[in-house]
């Protein structure tokens, strides 16, 4: 390792890094505006100068750029020579001449990195006298907002935009101080990433629309170490709350998953926290259909009654907590319980498992999969089903332009020097879809099929790698692309709803094994607990369609923040409902199910409650309470520990805190042995005090609610968790699990982040976070089953095609993201459109099991011949079954519904709500 | 810049000329993106400017964003992206030329053009942008009208040029 010397003061560096890394590295504070840890440098912005001397005669030395010099052993430098400091300041100081003084309306004001930039060189008093330069800004959707005048134009919004997540409609324009980052004309930003632009931009040119438009400051919200209920992957998030509501959601640095970045739903899909809908009283059913509110105390009564030895009937939720599921199906036993999820996706869900568990590829972290040199992904749309791996493949396929940069001597960060010599030079990508895939402007070859010749190609794919010869030229040229790789990866799921394509992604994944032991198998998860749902499954366990049949036996049934009729058709929704058993229904919002309830519940949501998920790579994550949930609502675990113990239940009864839930079901079964080293538990203490969500800063904590009563409150106490309501206590140093935000002296925007790196662009100091509970016993897979298939049929195949924005359940219930999610829609290769007559837009009746429904038509570049795609998880589309055979007709009759959903139109939400989710 | 997205169908924007033209260019380049400066200047040597249709049918043509080209067209001030009169005076305001008293010279031009620099005559002749140097100091002050380099300039010269100006467009 290399020695340099900064003013005076000798450092042992990384080889290869540049200097601004070896100061901050150092806990030295050099100001940088273009640089970005995970994009490297272009030396664009000037601002990390520092004086570099000759040789040790040299006192004069000379301005240097740190971003773009690399440590070399011996060399010497100078934060502190005047020149340098001067440089800095000037440099900060030329920014100003345009930058507007709106700090106080601007919404980055307080978490701004050119606010701590300015402070930090020392800038103070601006000279210029002369006229600032406007721009006209841009609409660019519901979810950016866009403030040109504020730009300094580090060039970090393109670059990330395009460069890092492939976005094509942003960039900068003009040149010189009329230098402009945005689209070619007003429109939504298209990159399913865009909100990133809020962090990675230094300044307020890009802040978060919905945050400020329902504003708090930085330092005024309370914050908590979250994990995000989009999807399977399970990024970590910071949410922020003020006044109980939540305002916005922050990437939370993980080494391994998210890095610094996560996708818009992640980002924007959870104001349903905050909705109108959310359910807030406890509601018993009359006979007249009617809900009445009641508080906590009568409905445990009443339920009380229901439940004196009643028989009951428990439906877990792969969107729930993995111990409010474990709570539910030990208070009601494994033989009437049944995890939530329909069969057809349990098929999926079982084999993934299995797989998993017995596979001898490695079953990779984010961080891993960006290291891959071949991918293959198998009938996953992953931009629209795991967003988050679909933005690490886009890194992984620049390795060749590395190891081209590494050949010629190039380090890696110099991020323009490696993009000019790569050019368009990618490492292999193959994507095997039904349908266009997000990622398939970066394929080095997309095939299209149908589900089944997908499972098909992949199982001669195999045979191939297994030494049988090549049934195809593109075999052959996929078989030897990632038989030639020094870390293939294999990506599939259960997007598809068929296990067999996720059989013949395993299949590959292991002929690869026998050579190479680096091979990696990623299979994405539908839901953020769907893996621990499963995992919780028990042999005894009824099927959701078996429960229905059940439910006549049961006098209770108590569903676990589950919508059903997002997984079962009308028919046995109905069987279910008029089964006559009496339904408790515990959820945090309002949905068809608990219209059928006897009695609902109001659960806290993710912000309001604790609990541990499981990731698609078996990954055991915690989420914390942001804030106390509103007064009638419990978390569902203290709802279901009070159900048990009404039932009689003895098992539960001596369980009353989240640690002992946590214990218990740790001991349940040998996977979650170390489920209670996903995170301290509630006795943690650093220096004698918990860890505080508020800033120190945090403002009018006695005041807030002066407007209801003058008395001052207690502060809420948490019971339950290692964290505090309160600003008391160091944000600092603790296990990374525990990180409610990132503040640091003098670095008040996301860039104190390095402070609790161990490293830049490394690991936190407070170590790994997350257990890994599904540990594969590498003895290699079993020989899949027959391969289940669709019988062929003179109809066309529906194939669901997943949206970010809609396909999921409580991100749909956010204004923004419904309108993203638009108008459900039958997705169409222009030659089937040809066929059937209809242009993007027309109606098209699907008429599918008995049911006919009316869908606009989309036109996509690729869908295999003989599918039709339809938008899964919308209101619209709930009635058609992947994989069936439909009847597609013209729809002459259909005529246009009241004005779509618009975020802003509260007014059309209270009327009548025509998003894809009621 | 229009706020409703324009509906480009490359072959009715773009000549079949232009595209040969454009096509020609591609094949000196190993990226189709190589040839986006070409492609403009092929455009605006048709149409005198580059319009928005145009711009969005140049970048479909070459596999890029409407962003990336509108990002180089605008780099770039000899691109004009509104549009312009039949011949474009380039005035050079740079050192050179201002020593021998350019400004006297630009003061003569816009008053018998009655135009400031950026605007376009009345009758759509002129439109006048200053340029910072066309490289012929040993000359100054220097203008370019349309493709010619005009030299040496005074008030004599500019009043030969442009002083029947304002006749010749009531006749």
């Amino acid at each position: 390792m290399p020695n340099i010397t900064i003013d005076g003061q000798t450092l042992e560096v990384k080889e290869g890094d540049n200097i601004l890394q070896a100061c901050l590295n150092a806990g030295l504070d050099l100001p940088y505006f273009c640089w970005h840890p995970a994009m490297g440098s272009i030396g664009s912005c000037r601002q990390c100068a520092l004086v570099q001397y000759q040789n040790p005669s040299d006192e004069r030395g000379r301005i240097v750029m740190g971003c773009m010099t690399q440590v070399t052993d011996g060399a010497r430098f100078s934060l502190d020579a005047n020149n340098a400091v001067e440089f800095r300041e000037a440099v900060v100081e030329s920014l100003m001449l345009n930058h507007p003084h709106d700090c106080p309306v601007c919404a980055e004001g307080g978490e701004c990195h050119l606010q701590d930039m300015t402070v930090m060189v020392g800038h103070r008093d601006r000279r210029y006298r002369g006229k600032k330069n406007t721009h006209r800004n841009q609409y660019l959707g519901p979810l950016i907002h866009h403030e040109m005048n504020r730009c300094i134009t580090c060039y970090r919004c393109e670059r990330f935009y395009r460069d890092y997540a492939g976005g094509t409609d942003l960039g900068a324009q003009a040149s010189r101080d009329r230098l402009y980052f945005g689209r070619q004309q007003d429109g939504i930003l298209e990159s399913e990433f865009s909100g990133n632009l809020v962090e990675v931009c230094p300044t307020g040119v890009f802040t978060d629309k919905p945050f400020l438009a329902d504003f708090s400051r930085k330092w005024d919200l309370q914050s908590a170490p979250s994990i995000c209920g989009g999807c399977g992957v399970g990024c970590n998030i910071a949410p922020g709350e003020r006044y109980g509501r939540l305002k916005r959601v922050h990437n939370r640095y993980h080494n391994d998953i998210n890095g610094y970045f996560i996708c818009d739903r992640g980002r924007f899909g959870n104001s349903y926290v905050n909705a109108d809908q959310r359910i807030d009283y406890a509601g018993i059913q009359d006979a007249d259909g009617r809900f009445t509110a009641v508080d906590q105390a009568s409905a445990i009564d009443t339920a009380g009654v229901w439940l004196k030895s009643a028989k009951i009937g428990g439906i877990g939720s792969p969107r729930a907590s993995l111990e409010a599921n474990f709570l539910l199906q030990t208070w009601v036993g494994a033989d009437q319980f049944s995890s939530g999820i329909a069969d057809i996706e349990r098929a999926t869900v079982d084999r993934q498992l299995q797989i998993l568990q017995s596979t001898r590829a490695i079953n990779p972290s984010i961080k891993q999969m960006e290291l891959a040199d071949a991918v293959l992904i198998l009938g996953e749309d992953l931009t629209h089903t795991a967003a988050r791996v679909a933005l690490a493949l886009r890194q992984a396929v620049r390795n060749k332009s590395l190891a081209m940069a590494k050949q010629m001597g190039l380090p890696s960060w110099q991020d323009a020097a490696v993009r000019n010599l790569a050019q368009d030079a990618l490492s292999p990508l193959f994507v095997v879809t039904s349908y266009t895939s997000r990622l398939d402007d970066i394929a080095q070859r997309t095939v299209t099929l149908a589900p089944d010749e997908i499972a098909e190609f992949g199982r001669q794919l195999a045979a191939r790698l297994q030494g049988e010869p090549a049934q195809s030229p593109l075999i052959e040229e996929l078989a030897s692309s990632l038989a030639a790789a020094e870390r293939p990866l294999i990506i599939s799921g259960s997007s598809m709803l068929q296990s067999n394509i996720i059989d013949a992604g395993a299949a590959i994944a292991e002929a690869l094994c026998l050579d190479n032991p680096q091979t990696m198998l990623s299979l994405t998860a539908p839901e953020s607990n769907t893996v621990g749902a499963a995992m919780l499954a028990h042999a005894n366990n009824l099927s959701l369609e078996g429960m229905v049949e059940r439910a006549v036996e049961l006098d209770v049934l108590v569903i676990l923040e589950n919508d059903l009729t997002r997984r079962l058709d009308a028919v046995s929704m109905q069987k279910l409902v008029d089964s006559g058993t009496k339904i408790i229904a515990l959820d945090v919002i309002e949905n068809a199910t608990v219209e059928h309830a006897n009695m609902v519940l109001p659960a806290a949501s993710f912000a309001e409650s604790q609990g541990t998920l499981i990731n698609h790579e078996g990954r055991a994550q915690r989420f914390f309470p942001v804030f106390p949930p509103a007064e009638q609502r419990l978390p569902s675990w203290q709802w279901l520990l009070q159900l048990a113990a009404l039932s009689g239940n003895s098992q539960l009864a001596a369980l009353t805190q989240f640690d002992q839930v946590v214990d218990a079901c740790a001991a349940s079964q040998p996977a979650f042995a170390h489920l209670n080293e996903v995170a301290p538990d509630r006795r943690f203490r650093d220096r004698g005090q918990k860890i505080p969500r508020q800033t120190h800063r945090y403002s009018g904590r006695t005041a807030i609610n002066a407007g209801v009563s003058v008395h001052e409150p207690q502060q809420p106490v948490d019971h339950e968790t290692p964290l505090a309501f309160s600003m008391e206590g160091l944000n600092r140093d603790q296990p990374s699990t525990l990180i409610p935000f990132v503040w640091s002296p003098g670095w008040n925007s996301n860039h104190a982040l390095q402070k609790f790196q161990a490293e830049v662009d490394g690991p936190l100091k407070g170590g790994h976070s997350g257990v890994h509970v599904l540990v594969s016993s590498a003895n290699g897979i079993d020989h899949p089953g027959a391969a289940v298939g669709n019988a062929p049929t003179d109809l066309w195949q529906l194939v669901p095609v997943h949206r970010l924005h809609g396909s999921e359940e409580l991100s749909a219930r956010s204004d923004e993201i419904a309108e993203l999610a638009g108008d459900a829609f039958i997705a169409l290769n222009a030659e089937t459109a040809g066929q059937l007559e209809v242009a993007e837009g027309d109606r098209l009746k699907v008429i599918a099991n008995g049911d006919s429904v009316s869908l606009a038509v989309k036109i996509v570049d690729r869908m295999a011949v003989g599918c039709a795609g339809y938008s899964y998880g919308y209101a619209a589309t709930r009635g058609l079954i992947a994989g069936a055979g439909a009847d597609l007709q013209r729809d002459t009759d259909w005529r246009p519904p009241q004005p779509s959903l618009i975020a802003t139109d509260r007014q059309s939400m209270a009327v009548d709500r025509g998003s894809p989710h009621v | 810049m229009t706020q409703q997205p324009i509906q480009t169908d490359l072959n009715s924007v773009l000549s079949h000329e232009e595209i040969h033209a454009i096509d020609a260019e591609l094949s000196h380049v190993p990226y189709k993106s190589g040839a986006a400066i070409d492609a403009l200047k092929i455009v605006q040597e048709r149409r005198g400017w580059v319009s928005d249709d145009c711009l969005m049918a140049i970048a479909r043509h070459l596999d890029m964003s409407a962003e990336q080209m509108e990002g180089i067209a605008t780099f770039y001030n000899l691109i004009y992206r509104r549009p312009v009169g039949e011949k474009v005076i380039l005035f050079c305001d740079s050192v050179s030329c201002w020593i021998c008293d350019c400004d006297g010279i630009k003061a003569k031009i816009s008053q018998y053009l009655q135009i400031d620099y950026g605007e376009t005559t009345t009758d759509n002749r002129y439109t006048l942008l200053p340029v910072p140097c066309l490289g012929a100091c040993d000359r100054a002050p220097v203008m370019m009208v349309g493709d010619e380099l005009i030299t040496d300039l005074d008030d004599a010269r500019i009043e030969l040029l442009f002083g029947t100006h304002n006749e010749a467009r009531t006749d």
